[in-house]
């Protein structure tokens, strides 16, 4: 996709003018880039293998659990299969998504700046990324892992065969990776922002992806020491976990989940900055309550630091901690919903289009706020014991990390698609698209919070046979669903060719990144502009500016 | 290249070590000097997952860890911190030398840095010997006869939980002494463009970035020598 690069000769009339992805065409000026949009554009088609690849260990999963005996694969496969499939989604694809596609490509842009604070440590990000994810697909190829993505101690450390350290040494160097995202985005927000653009002008997108970086740069350390510690204690003998020496297996999870569950956060809060973004373009209307949406995603990455005992109520933590723990993550609630219900009222008497990304945008609404609930249910102790470890606990997680995350990727890639290849997608199909993922999704997951409740645990290869007719629905959604994900897959890259030319601002948008052309060129802009307006400034952009795209 | 404006490559032909994305020289300064600073955070929380594990465990077998900590070298440890504090101090006058020009002097003080480092790492070997004479190693050899001595009197302690002790002993002083190799190889890096005479007093930010680095590596060992081999030596 890298290197389909369209022929200047068949653009029409005034187009060949110097852009980033005609600017150099050798693998070399790809491969050594150190242009924010260039990283962007590789991370990716890495992250759509991932993506693929993790969605593969998810169709067989699916596959085998449509019988209630073992019949496609026995337990120990069964185990590798959903550790890989967690680790893949989670480490090599959830998490870099859409910080490293959608935040590479328009942090820079969105705030009138040339590139990142460090592009060659941008670069370097992807090199640990692709470095960690090689690793990874070794680990697969030769023997996989079986932990669950979570390595807990003391399976990890003492009992299983499996190649633990490899794993881990994997996501300790995508951990790294990460951190130079983080790192490189704060650097960036701080420091480079265009003459006149202060923090309350700037895009949610930006905001959201702050918070995400402060995440990043304060949580990914903590697991990668203790990844660190559960290999040198597989390897040298040392017993930081071992109960023997006493040790306590229970420290292991705190560490683990005090970064894996901020992580939640690193996933769904970019995704919540397009969302912002989508609403506001597509309802003709400045974002509801600017201020409160901005400051809800610090809240979340605050608050998301507070909360992870909740993975361990039925580990053996005190009661007393169990309803702190419990407090704090209702509280969590807050910051959710100020987003949730400043979205929908940013929505009240805007000039609503139905555009494909924001379909995209009310999928996230929906899905999100029955993750969301579904979260606070599972916050709630007594819940929490019920269903532990069920179908319900995985339901819940899809929600937020498959159904939101994905929801607010995709609508993002078909609104910036015009920005980043210069080309539009094909509406209809695209409108297929998102009503095939939205339907596939739900068909997928839903069933699984009944199953979950009624008892199914999480994680076997086989089941009671009074589950199977829900497990076949699940299987049926998730085919839907793959469907639906493979689509834009085919006709992004369908676009790049065919796809109708995008003018500079093809959705009469507000936002820096609309006021460069399509594809931007190198440096982002021709000259520095000066920001002398508010975000979302749709008042002042007349309505019938609003052009909807045509397929070609 | 092609679309920077006219300004831009003034700048670049007035200064070489402005690169192109930033407004000007000072901007470049302020986004590097932050940038470590966060790096410096993202360490800090990576060496506190150890320092959270030593806290709960010290907590719960406080006995074998004093009594642990009685059988580290009390002198080798203490000379190893003056080291590291007589390092800093070169560090911050390499600094200061090349914030004034003086090339030599810079060079001088990084290679300087670069020894003590050096000269750590060699204490901190022979005291990992030792630690293996006297089977104090965690593993199958690992043995521990010795009891806590607390102002006279002899308290048995758990073998196991002393070799818990010894394990967050290595792991600590280990990553600890890994960032030092690492603060080595930078120095010495350094000092070969220093010596080529990369810096100037208007741009000498990787002397200071690398010099904020190894002073958080040393503070980490401040914090290490008393946690580690002064737990009952207090009286």
């Amino acid at each position: 996709m890298a290197r389909t690069v369209i022929p200047a000769n068949q653009a029409p009339a005034p187009s060949p003018k110097l852009n980033y992805l005609n600017n150099g065409h050798s693998l070399k000026s790809w491969l050594l880039t150190t242009d924010h949009k260039r990283i962007a554009i590789l991370y990716l088609i890495s992250v759509t293998v991932f993506f693929f690849l993790g969605g593969f260990f998810a169709m067989l999963i699916r596959l085998e659990l449509l019988t209630p005996q073992g019949d496609l694969m026995q337990a120990d496969t069964y185990n590798k299969v959903f550790t890989m499939h967690g680790m893949i989604m989670v480490f090599f694809f959830l998490i870099p998504v859409v910080p490293a596609v959608l935040g590479n490509f328009l942090v820079p842009i969105m705030i009138g700046a040339k590139d990142l604070a460090f592009p060659r440590i941008n670069l370097l990000s992807w090199y640990l990324y692709i470095i960690g994810g090689l690793l990874i697909s070794h680990v697969m190829l030769t023997g996989g892992v079986d932990t669950g993505w979570t390595f807990y101690s003391p399976f990890s450390t003492e009992y299983t065969n499996t190649k633990i350290v490899e794993a881990g040494i994997a996501v300790f160097i995508a951990g790294f990776s990460s951190i130079f995202t983080g790192l490189n985005f704060i650097v960036t927000i701080h420091r480079m922002r265009a003459p006149g653009l202060t923090w309350d002008r700037l895009p949610l997108f930006i905001w959201a992806n702050y918070a995400t970086s402060l995440i990043m740069i304060l949580g990914t350390p903590v697991v990668a020491i203790t990844i660190v510690l559960v290999a040198v204690e597989r390897l040298f003998h040392l017993g930081i976990f071992d109960p023997r020496l006493g040790g306590d297996p229970l420290l292991f999870q705190h560490l683990f989940w005090f970064y894996s569950h901020p992580a939640v956060y690193i996933m769904v809060l970019p995704s919540m900055g397009v969302v912002s973004e989508l609403i506001a373009c597509f309802a003709r209307k400045r974002i509801f309550g600017y201020k409160f949406v901005a400051m809800s995603s610090v809240a979340l990455a605050v608050f998301g630091f507070l909360v992870w005992a909740h993975h361990m109520f039925v580990a053996g933590i005190s009661l007393y901690a169990a309803m702190i723990f419990s407090f704090l993550s209702f509280s969590v609630g807050v910051p959710s919903a100020v987003k949730v219900f400043n979205w929908t009222s940013t929505l009240y008497k805007g000039s609503i289009s139905y555009a494909t990304p924001m379909l995209y945008a009310f999928g996230f609404i929906g899905l999100f706020t029955m993750g969301g609930l579904t979260g606070l249910m599972l916050a709630t102790l007594g819940i929490d014991v019920h269903v532990t470890d069920t179908y319900f606990v995985v339901a819940h997680f899809h929600y937020i990390m498959v159904g939101g995350v994905l929801m607010g990727y995709l609508g993002g890639l078909h609104f910036w698609w015009p920005k980043i290849t210069g080309r539009m997608y094909p509406e209809a199909w695209a409108k297929l698209s998102a009503l095939l993922v939205y339907v596939g999704f739900n068909l997928t997951f839903f069933p699984q919070f009944i199953l979950g409740y009624v008892g199914m645990p999480r994680r076997y290869w086989q089941y009671p046979p009074e589950f199977q007719a829900l497990n076949v629905l699940s299987t049926a959604g998730a085919s839907i669903l793959a469907a639906g994900y493979l689509l834009p897959m085919i006709y992004f890259v369908w676009s790049l060719r065919y796809g109708a030319i995008a003018d500079a601002n093809p959705w009469a948008a507000a936002g820096l990144e609309w006021k460069t052309t399509s594809p931007p060129p190198t440096f982002n802009f021709d000259e520095t502009p000066v920001v002398t307006w508010e975000a979302y400034n749709y008042d002042e952009i007349p309505h019938k500016e609003r052009r909807v795209p045509v397929a070609r | 290249m092609h679309d920077s404006p006219a300004t831009t490559m003034e700048h670049e032909a007035h200064n070489p070590a402005l690169l192109h994305h930033f407004a000007d020289a000072q901007q470049q300064k302020n986004a590097a000097s932050l940038g470590m600073w966060l790096f410096l955070v993202t360490e800090i929380m990576f060496f506190g997952g150890m320092f959270c594990a030593y806290l709960v465990y010290r907590l719960a077998h406080f006995n074998a860890f004093a009594a642990g900590s009685q059988q580290l070298s009390i002198w080798m440890g203490a000379l190893n911190t003056a080291v590291l504090i007589i390092s800093s101090v070169t560090v911050v006058l390499a600094v200061k030398a090349a914030e004034a020009g003086k090339r030599k002097v810079l060079v001088g003080y990084l290679v300087v840095t670069v020894l003590l480092g050096m000269t750590f790492l060699v204490i901190k070997g022979f005291e990992y010997r030792e630690k293996f004479e006297k089977h104090h190693v965690p593993g199958s050899t690992f043995k521990f006869t010795n009891t806590f001595d607390d102002n006279g009197k002899q308290i048995p302690v758990n073998p196991k939980e002393a070799e818990l002790f010894f394990s967050l002993y290595f792991a600590m002083t280990g990553m600890h002494a890994l960032h030092m190799i690492i603060g080595c190889g930078l120095f010495s890096v350094l000092a070969v463009f220093a010596w080529k005479g990369h810096y100037t007093p208007g741009y000498f930010t990787p002397i200071e970035n690398a010099g904020l680095y190894w002073h958080l590596v040393d503070i980490i060992w401040i914090y290490l020598f008393p946690l580690l081999y002064l737990i009952s030596r207090h009286s």
